[in-house]
């Protein structure tokens, strides 16, 4: 019999029935909890007189609609304050642990759940958002779910599931200097295309991966989702278990032994088959920017603007037309040449201390570009706000002419206050660069926090590799 | 949940690939903490020619002439046919909410975003994935009044000329939505197993259930 992978040992770990079909009723150690996708879901528990099944599984932030800057005022939008203040009294009500808008813990939601130890290798985790992907960093199964599955967990703990097919990407090499987790996964979308994943659970593998902080291994698995997959994996090593020490709701005492040893196992066999393999060579990668209007439309820096014509698929050609039309950029085009409006360092994908550490190197002792109208950086939690704040790392960006913010998904999403307006173009350490995602008409080029730092000075895009500063 | 039996409708062709769920229903939308409104709102920035908000009314909003689902000929539809990767992007079930809602029934489409496709079956709302070459096909053969019979039970779809077309569904998925079955109240019926699990787990792993408040 051949070994298992990970994502196996994880699916079996967690079955509580099989149904004749192959879905199985699997177990979810870990609900996380935010105020978009939870009020239905409260809701149809409420009418239909039930509890929650087990409230200590539950962890709830708002993330979305909070703003960013003067906080003590409150949230000015009334829609967004309904929102955030149902997502309190359902906690109330339901005796749900909740961090409130002002306290030092709250955050994005995936960033808080292992900076907590809510989140922790072996889990299965599931929340109301697509990026919940970022947890399986840890070596846990994690997934977004829509709201009648949030209701379902809340419910019975459980959710009715198939198990997905196996893929292993395997990033091998070293990278080279200026590149990072986030040019990794965007070359990957490049190369498997944003469809490329659907239907499997992502492993990342390989030494390029391994060399990743846990940081960096969010950022890879958060981003599988843009890929396709629901999950997105990463064994664990001693970086893994490294990071879990001392983490509020980590295993204490003879938990933390019992759970190291069971933690070391959490890796493919080495004898395992996936249904699909990828080799990717690191030492080719380059810093990434994306030029389109989906994460896979994505080139190297050192790149032009594809040309449609050269497209031999219609439907593929017609989607990169589209995608020209609507960022406002000519096949052809250098991407350094390419000039932004505003600069988003932050979301669930770039907002951890790392992450601020790599862009305050960029600009420490220069100045943003005269062009560019509004540069952000909005930490992922209020804990790493403060830490980042003892680093000094604030006095670098307010110096340089960055806004210094509170945590929150921020213009990821543009829920909140933070947006572009229609027709501004913003090189942005986020996730998905969607038409109107960042705001209506709004134009995203995805890229790492450096990459943004450097362009945020320069007023167009560099190759952060190179690049001495002007 | 509405179940799901047979279909009789036009189709309305939406020719792109990678339709996103930021394009499905924007953002600013997903605000409501209601379940139901989201359906004059689907499509927003592509179907309106102004910024959408959330309770608009969409009454007196400048259209876009161009985008399909405002040509008159496809106003009744409740088949919507797409290209590969439809409702790629976030978990929000706001998507399949705002379709349903403007009363969409069934998607027919290369391939499916995995949340996406699962969100559907919760809402009464059935996504078929068919061959490219056979969705393909469909766009080919599609006129402004051309019309398709879905039927959940045979796993079929017949065209005008009469000719059909196989499906596959899971037999779980298809049980419930043919029913309209709630599918919280079929998994209480295993609770006796969740509890095992639980006390089975707790001996491998036992600080996945201690008391723990911060």
């Amino acid at each position: 019999m051949s070994g298992k992978t990970l994502y196996d040992k994880l699916w079996e770990d967690h079955v509580v029935h099989t149904e004749d079909d192959g879905s199985c009723l699997i177990y979810i150690d870990r609900h996380l909890v935010h105020e978009v996708t939870s009020p239905q879901a409260f809701e149809g528990i409420r009418l239909a007189g039930r509890k929650p099944w087990n409230v200590a599984r539950n962890l709830a932030v708002a993330d979305h609609n909070v703003p960013t800057n003067n906080r003590d005022k409150g949230i000015a939008d009334p829609i967004s304050r309904l929102q955030v203040e149902t997502l309190d009294k359902n906690c109330a009500e339901f005796g749900i642990t909740e961090f409130g808008m002002n306290d030092i813990r709250q955050g994005i939601v995936h960033v808080i759940g292992p900076e907590q130890g809510a989140t922790l290798p072996g889990m299965t985790v599931v929340c109301g958002d697509s990026h919940t992907s970022t947890h399986g960093a840890s070596g846990a199964l994690a997934f977004g779910i829509g709201t009648s599955e949030v209701e379902h967990t809340l419910a019975t703990q459980c959710l009715i599931q198939k198990k997905a097919k196996n893929l292993l990407i395997n990033v091998n090499g070293e990278v080279g200097s200026g590149v990072t987790a986030k040019d990794i996964v965007l070359s990957i979308i490049g190369t498997i295309g944003t469809a490329g994943g659907n239907g499997f659970t992502i492993e990342f593998g390989g030494s390029a991966i391994r060399a990743l902080s846990m940081e960096g291994r969010m950022t890879v698995c958060n981003m599988a989702i843009e890929a396709g997959a629901r999950a997105g994996l990463v064994g664990v090593d001693e970086i893994t278990i490294d990071y879990y020490r001392n983490r509020p709701l980590s295993p204490k005492g003879d938990d933390w032994f019992m759970a190291e040893r069971v933690w070391q196992n959490l890796h493919s066999d080495k004898d395992a088959i996936f249904d699909k393999v990828i080799n990717i060579d690191a030492t080719q990668i380059k810093p990434q920017v994306t030029w389109g209007t989906s994460p896979e439309l994505v080139v190297s820096i050192d790149d032009v603007v594809p040309n449609p014509a050269d497209e031999t698929d219609s439907v593929k050609a017609q989607s990169m037309q589209r995608a020209l039309d609507y960022m406002g950029l000519q096949a052809g085009q250098k991407i350094t040449d390419i000039q932004i409006d505003k600069v988003f360092i932050g979301s669930c994908t770039n907002s951890r201390i790392e992450d601020l550490r790599a862009a305050a190197v960029v600009v420490e002792g220069k100045k943003v570009a005269p062009n560019v109208k509004l540069a952000l950086i909005v930490p992922g939690s209020g804990l790493i706000k403060q830490q980042a704040e003892s680093e000094g790392l604030d006095k670098i960006f307010i110096d340089a002419g960055f806004e210094w913010r509170d945590a929150g998904c921020s213009m990821c999403l543009a829920m909140n206050a933070d947006r572009l307006e229609e027709g501004e173009r913003c090189a942005s350490t986020s996730n998905r660069n969607f038409e109107g995602r960042q705001g209506y008409g709004g134009r995203t080029h995805l890229v790492s926090p450096a990459m943004a730092a450097a362009a945020g000075i320069a007023g167009h895009f560099v190759d952060v590799s190179s690049w001495a500063g002007e | 949940m509405r179940a799901f039996t047979t279909l009789t409708s036009i189709v309305a062709p939406l020719d792109r690939a990678n339709v996103d769920t930021d394009a499905i229903i924007p953002k600013q939308f997903l605000k409501s903490i209601y379940r139901t409104g989201f359906g004059v709102y689907l499509f927003d920035e592509w179907r309106y020619l102004d910024q959408g908000q959330p309770d608009m009314d969409c009454t007196n909003r400048p259209i876009n002439n161009d985008f399909v689902l405002n040509k008159p000929e496809y106003k009744s539809a409740q088949i919507l046919l797409t290209r590969e990767n439809f409702g790629c992007g976030s978990s929000r079930e706001h998507a399949p909410w705002a379709l349903e809602d403007y009363g969409f029934r069934a998607i027919i489409a290369p391939s499916f975003a995995d949340i996406f496709y699962n969100n559907c079956f919760k809402n009464g709302l059935l996504p078929i994935a068919l061959d490219a070459e056979i969705v393909g096909g469909l766009f080919k053969e599609l006129t402004d009044d051309y019309s398709l019979t879905i039927d959940l039970a045979t796993q079929t779809i017949t065209t005008p000329n009469g000719k059909t077309i196989a499906f596959d569904v899971d037999e779980n998925r298809k049980f419930r939505l043919l029913n309209g079955l709630d599918d919280i109240g079929l998994t209480l019926q295993h609770a006796d197993k969740i509890h095992a699990y639980e006390t089975e787990r707790a001996k491998r792993a036992p600080w996945l259930f201690r008391e723990v408040s911060i």
